[in-house]
């Protein structure tokens, strides 16, 4: 660069000029520079040309809206996404919907050097808006915005209420802007269709919390009411974390029970078969089986009754002896089959098996006493007895998988439950279910 | 590197071309529009003041865009309805002339086309459809605005305009067009959004309080 270089024309400075409302002559101040088009005198309400020295009035308010004064105060300065900005505008805007009015506050975000953001407020739930830069892609009741799909949320004719502060556009009170809103939680696309053009932006849901923490605001934000359009559901993401940990801890499971399956012997200790004739005296039926070995570690043991009953039961009483300690573990079981035809077709009952498992065996020698019982009118039955040392017991496993399948589902549902109320909201809105009688 | 050095046939100060290829600067002292002639400078207009700005950009801002640094060096102020713009024209090291265009603080970076075949003011309408360099534009907004002033060095000869129409068109990947149908011929600028802090600017306005 030569030092020839003539000097710079010397930037106009901000001026902080001391204007005064042509209408009630109270005092306004000009903050964003040269930026703002419109200003709003905080006294009367009277909306002036903020780019015309005398400033002019360009629409005078009449009916004032009481008590709807802006959460973060004009002037508040805070920094949003590493930038900060200073609030120099705000607006109430309204919707109306089968009749019922909504509306919602807008808050204008300027910082001299970078593009000027919105904050939008409704019943507590926050958005942080900007200009997209991309042109969205419409299509039937969806957008595609930076290759991600926002879902049509709601069509409306949104009016201007209420403005107080400084606009970079010329705003009017009783200005009407067809919106149409698309979302993508955390994130809203909405579309802002004016006589000539058409503006859109892309917000993303703050908490409340976040913004008087970025404004240094005093007190705490007004809580959050209903769910709103784009509101990240606070159960979605643990919806996920939860089936995440389910699929996590069911693989652990079944990788537990493949292991337990590999260390258990499983092998058959003892097996027997054995005929009782009902006829016998019933002294004579109590019998005990050859000592058989229980090798390994303390572990169960699993009894398996088998009987050729058919439309009749047998009933044995057991006893497993350690032939070493003389200690016992008693226990009964059935095996009942009956079947046959009604008027609902065929029917049946029980069977020729039953297991039971014996928990916590130490190892040594064994034999059983056993004590069978039949119908004494009974003809004769077969029935066998397989003692089998070590087995891996899966019910375990499926109550813990119960444990863990609960909460899951128990979230997903608050999840659906959610959307459901988001969407109730929306032009979309799910099918309800009508607790009332139809009858009625 | 030698610069070009004339006076101001006006007043008489020195007159520095930053870059070799403009053709019309500002004299900073008395406002007069200069235009190069072969042998010297002729004055052609007088620059009212221009009205305050709010633009953080001023001339001899630098830049980096896409790997290469750029200087500012003269800018075109127009005025629409709702606000005004600054088209801020840009030397890249390479030579090349961009501009960038600052509207309210929402900033662009675009290049002259030599793309014929035009469409003319009367034939552009919001929602239509144009390809350019094998890239999809739409019609999002026909602006008509008004001339406000130059400041700085030019590529061009501009001056004595009033009312000229602009097109502004985007795509679904970021990037803008321009139709600009202030002179005879209409003129297409193909260019994309930047941001601020990706701009690396220095030499910027300060603002009092910021």
């Amino acid at each position: 660069m030569s030092a020839g270089t003539p000097p710079l024309s010397t930037p106009p400075k901000p001026q902080a000029k001391a204007l005064n409302c042509p209408q009630c002559g109270a005092a306004i101040t000009l903050r964003a520079l040269g930026h703002a088009e419109t200003v709003v005198c905080e006294s009367c309400h009277s909306i002036l040309d903020a780019k015309d020295p005398n400033l002019q009035i360009l629409q005078k308010f009449e009916a004032i809206t009481g008590g709807d004064r802006p959460l973060i105060p004009l002037g508040t300065r805070g920094k949003l996404r590493g930038t900060d900005y200073e609030v120099i505008g705000f607006q109430r805007r309204s919707i109306k919907v089968e009749g019922i009015s909504y509306h919602w506050h807008e808050y204008v975000l300027f910082n001299p050097y970078k593009a000027i953001r919105y904050l939008t407020e409704y019943n507590g739930h926050w958005n942080d808006l900007s200009v997209c830069k991309d042109l969205p892609i419409t299509q039937f009741a969806s957008a595609n915005y930076l290759g991600e799909v926002y879902k049509h949320f709601q069509s409306s004719d949104a009016t201007t209420d209420y403005v107080l502060g400084e606009f970079p556009w010329q705003v009017r009170v009783g200005e009407h802007a067809a919106v149409v809103e698309y979302v993508k939680p955390p994130r809203v696309l909405s579309a802002e269709k004016s006589a000539n053009e058409v503006t859109w932006s892309v917000g993303e849901y703050i908490y409340g919390a976040d913004i008087w923490k970025s404004f240094n605001l005093p007190g705490s934000a007004p809580e959050a009411v209903g769910v709103y359009e784009n509101q990240p559901s606070p159960v979605s993401e643990m919806s996920k974390a939860f089936w995440g940990a389910f699929l996590a801890f069911a693989i652990f499971l079944l990788m537990l029970m493949a292991g337990f399956d590999l260390i258990s012997n499983k092998g058959t200790a003892f097996e027997s078969s054995y005929r009782l004739n009902a006829g016998e005296p019933k002294g004579e039926a109590s019998f005990v089986t050859d000592v058989f070995n229980l090798e390994g570690r303390t572990s169960n043991v699993e009894v398996t009754t088998s009987a050729s009953v058919d439309n009749s039961w047998i009933y044995l009483n057991y006893a497993l002896i350690n032939q070493d300690t003389e200690q016992a573990w008693d226990f009964g079981r059935e095996v009942s089959y009956y079947h046959g035809y009604d008027s609902d077709g065929s029917w049946s009952e029980g069977g020729q098996k039953n297991t039971v498992i014996i928990p916590s065996i130490p190892p040594g020698h064994y034999y059983l006493r056993i004590e069978p019982e039949v119908d004494p009118t009974h003809p004769p039955i077969a029935y066998s007895v397989q003692v089998k040392r070590d087995v891996p017991v899966l019910g375990f496993f499926g109550i813990a998988f119960l444990a863990l399948l609960l909460p899951a589902i128990a979230i997903t549902w608050r999840s659906i439950s959610f959307e459901r109320a988001r969407w109730a909201e929306s032009d979309h809105p799910p099918m309800q279910i009508h607790m009332d009688n139809s009858e009625d | 590197m030698t610069q070009p050095v004339s006076n101001c046939p006006n007043c008489g100060a020195k007159i520095v071309f930053q870059w070799s290829s403009s053709v019309q600067t500002v004299c900073q002292y008395c406002k007069s529009i200069l235009v190069r002639t072969d042998v010297d400078l002729k004055k052609v207009g007088q620059v009212a003041d221009l009205p305050p700005d709010s633009s953080p950009i001023q001339l001899n801002t630098e830049g980096i865009y896409r790997n290469k640094a750029f200087v500012v060096g003269g800018r075109i102020l127009y005025e629409y309805d709702q606000g005004g713009w600054n088209e801020w024209h840009i030397t890249m090291n390479d030579g090349a002339s961009a501009w960038l265009s600052d509207a309210q603080n929402e900033y662009a970076i675009s290049f002259a086309s030599t793309t014929t075949g035009l469409p003319s003011a009367t034939q552009v309408e919001v929602g239509q459809q144009y390809n350019w360099n094998n890239q999809n534009y739409t019609v999002s907004v026909i602006t008509p605005a008004h001339y406000r002033g130059v400041e700085g060095e030019l590529p061009f000869q501009y001056w004595d305009k009033t009312d000229v129409t602009f097109a502004d068109l985007r795509s679904q990947t970021g990037k803008f067009a321009t139709l600009d149908f202030s002179d005879d011929q209409p003129a297409l600028y193909l260019g994309e959004f930047v941001e601020f802090d990706d701009l690396k600017l220095k030499n910027l306005r300060s603002f009092e309080g910021w």
